[in-house]
């Protein structure tokens, strides 16, 4: 007697109900860093992607409270630590805003200078890790390498390797010397090396196109309903970027596009970034050719920045100024207002909601984080997709988790 | 090419609003009336203040009759002990901005003590999510008609409100004192 047939259909529609469920984080190599994502599967296919953040909550705004707003540049450069220049640019930018001061032109194209190689810094490990994710290690590493280079301009430039604290209300550390020079003409000097390194890598790479392409695709309609930014707005076809629209420090002086993609995939995203980079070098070379002389702080009768060392201990106005900007209960007075200020990010708008009731320390500082907008969109764009996509889609979106939970 | 120091004007600007934030502006008092809110500037901001209870009518008028399509920002704070307030405790802000003209403006909207509620927006801008959330996490301001009305950085068994004004900066030992998995449990 021949055994019954096996009731294929009723295993199929048994299998295709089945869905399991899997953890994915917190502490995952391809996660770069802290976040989880409870994932309910269908064999390999993403029913639903819930994600569960706050593994790297620091407090970052209380303690906003609690600090001056000169002190506060160190933990505004520990938000997104790929890119700490950035932030303290966005930092400073909404303080001064709200102070009603405009800086001395050499501070602000100083300030374009290292707000755009954090942009080219934050990129690189972006497009560098996104092939590492998917299996193309050497790219990553000619990425690194450049990146190396980046940080030898930070610790020229104020001492510190990588969360440089740079920036001052009014004006920067220290200036600019010869040696910073002579390092960031050696970066500009090395990247479309680089770029075409990776370019040859990855560009005609079979399996990182197929991997990329047509993954993780966010509408144009999407990308401004769910407040998206940046080069993830832009990779969607959505004309935004901060520098053109509403320009700040010193960009009009420059000529440079502002590289866009209508397909909204990863692929899109990724080639948006490697746009990107070579804007900011080009940027940072008109920079560099036309970096004005002169003072880069503000008058220290403006009793706003810190006096340089050569002034306070030679002068006696610069002794008083340090003592009264230093010592407890005094520092400079605020407006009772506030006032929201933003930059473009390397990530998409860097903004800050600043309350102000008087005195040097901030009432609130509300952060408005890109990466934590950016990763409200994930469980939307993943859906449907494989599991081995996670890691396309998730780099291709750069989140950095301690600016994600601040 | 050096600029003498005494030469230098003074680095003061007062700033105001842009051409397209006021037309934004314009519109929106054209399509609601003036009764609606109570308009303050400051710098290049447009702060539009507005009752809870016209909230939604606000914000869905700068959306469709002022080209207002994008919601770039939402948080909250907390004024309890700012010198010379006298207000609602909780304040929550939208930044909503033109993305043609790149004009843009604030709207808040205070809510007090005992439970601060307030509508959710995530009808016109599904972005709001994670942005509500976080303000409900830190400040305990519920947003009605939200999905999702869970805490999103504190874990959910987390009862206080960190970011209000009465919680101190080292906390309150939660810390210390959240239960601990062992790996039979987990």
């Amino acid at each position: 007697m021949p055994a019954p047939p096996l009731d294929e259909i009723d295993l199929e529609t048994e299998a295709k109900q089945a869905t399991w469920t899997l953890n994915f984080g917190p502490q995952h190599p391809a996660t770069h860093t802290t976040l989880r994502l409870v994932l309910e599967l269908d064999g390999e296919r993403i029913v639903k992607a819930t994600p569960h953040i706050g593994y790297l909550h620091s407090g970052f705004e209380k303690l906003g409270e609690h600090l001056n707003y000169n002190q506060y540049v160190t933990i505004a450069d520990r938000k997104n630590y790929i890119s700490p220049p950035m932030n303290e640019v966005a930092w400073h930018h909404a303080v001064e805003k709200l102070l009603g001061v405009e800086l001395t032109p050499r501070c602000q194209y100083i300030r374009v200078i290292i707000g755009e190689l954090a942009r080219i810094s934050d990129h690189l490990l972006c497009t560098g890790a996104a092939a590492l994710d998917l299996g193309a290690f050497t790219a990553f590493l000619y990425s690194f390498n450049l990146r190396e280079l980046i940080y030898d301009i930070y610790e020229e430039m104020s001492g510190y390797r990588f969360h440089p604290g740079y920036t001052r209300v009014g004006g920067v550390l220290y200036d600019f010397n010869d040696r910073v020079l002579d390092r960031i003409r050696k970066v500009t000097a090395s990247f479309p090396k680089v770029y075409a390194d990776i370019t040859k890598l990855l560009f005609r790479n079979r399996i990182f196109l197929d991997r990329m392409r047509g993954v993780g695709t966010l509408s144009k309609a999407d990308a401004i309903a769910m407040s998206c930014t940046g080069p993830i707005a832009r990779a969607s076809g959505v004309h935004v970027d901060l520098r053109k629209d509403a320009p700040y420090l010193a960009y009009p002086d420059f000529d440079f596009e502002v590289p866009y993609c209508e397909e909204g995939d990863c692929w899109a995203r990724y080639m948006v970034r490697m746009e990107e980079m070579r804007n900011s070098v080009s940027i940072i070379e008109q920079a560099m050719a036309k970096l004005p002389s002169g003072p880069v702080n503000l008058p220290i009768a403006e009793k706003l920045n810190l006096p340089d060392k050569a002034t306070t201990y030679n002068s006696m106005e610069g002794l008083i100024q340090h003592f009264e900007l230093v010592m407890p209960n005094r520092g400079f007075e605020t407006p009772k207002d506030e006032v929201y200020a933003a930059v473009e990010g390397p990530n998409g708008e860097l903004g800050y909601y600043l309350v102000a009731d008087g005195t040097e320390f901030a009432w609130r500082s509300r952060t408005r984080p890109p990466s934590f907008i950016h990763f409200a969109v994930f469980p939307h764009i993943i859906k449907d997709h494989m599991l081995a996509d996670i890691v396309a889609v998730l780099g291709s979106l750069n989140i950095i988790a301690a600016e994600l939970d601040r | 090419m050096s600029t003498a120091a005494t030469a230098v004007p003074s680095p003061r600007i007062e700033g105001a609003p842009t051409a397209a934030s006021e037309a934004i502006l314009a519109k929106l008092v054209a399509a609601v009336g003036e009764g609606a809110f109570r308009v303050e500037r400051f710098r290049d901001n447009i702060r539009i203040r507005v009752a809870p209870d016209r909230l939604i009518e606000v914000l869905t008028a700068l959306k469709a009759r002022a080209g207002c399509a994008f919601l770039a920002e939402l948080g909250g704070a907390d004024y309890l002990g700012y010198p010379g307030y006298e207000g609602p405790r909780f304040e929550v802000h939208y930044v909503l901005r033109d993305l043609d003209t790149n004009g843009f403006v604030v709207v808040k909207a205070g809510v007090d003590d005992p439970d601060p509620t307030l509508p959710t927006v995530f009808g016109l801008w599904p972005g709001c999510d994670w942005m509500e959330r976080e303000v409900f996490d830190m400040f305990g301001v519920r947003f009605e008609g939200h999905p999702d009305p869970r805490r999103i950085l504190m874990p959910d068994e987390f009862v206080a409100f960190p970011l209000r004004k009465d919680y101190p900066l080292r906390g309150r030992g939660e810390r210390h004192n959240f239960p601990r998995l062992t790996r039979e449990e987990s």
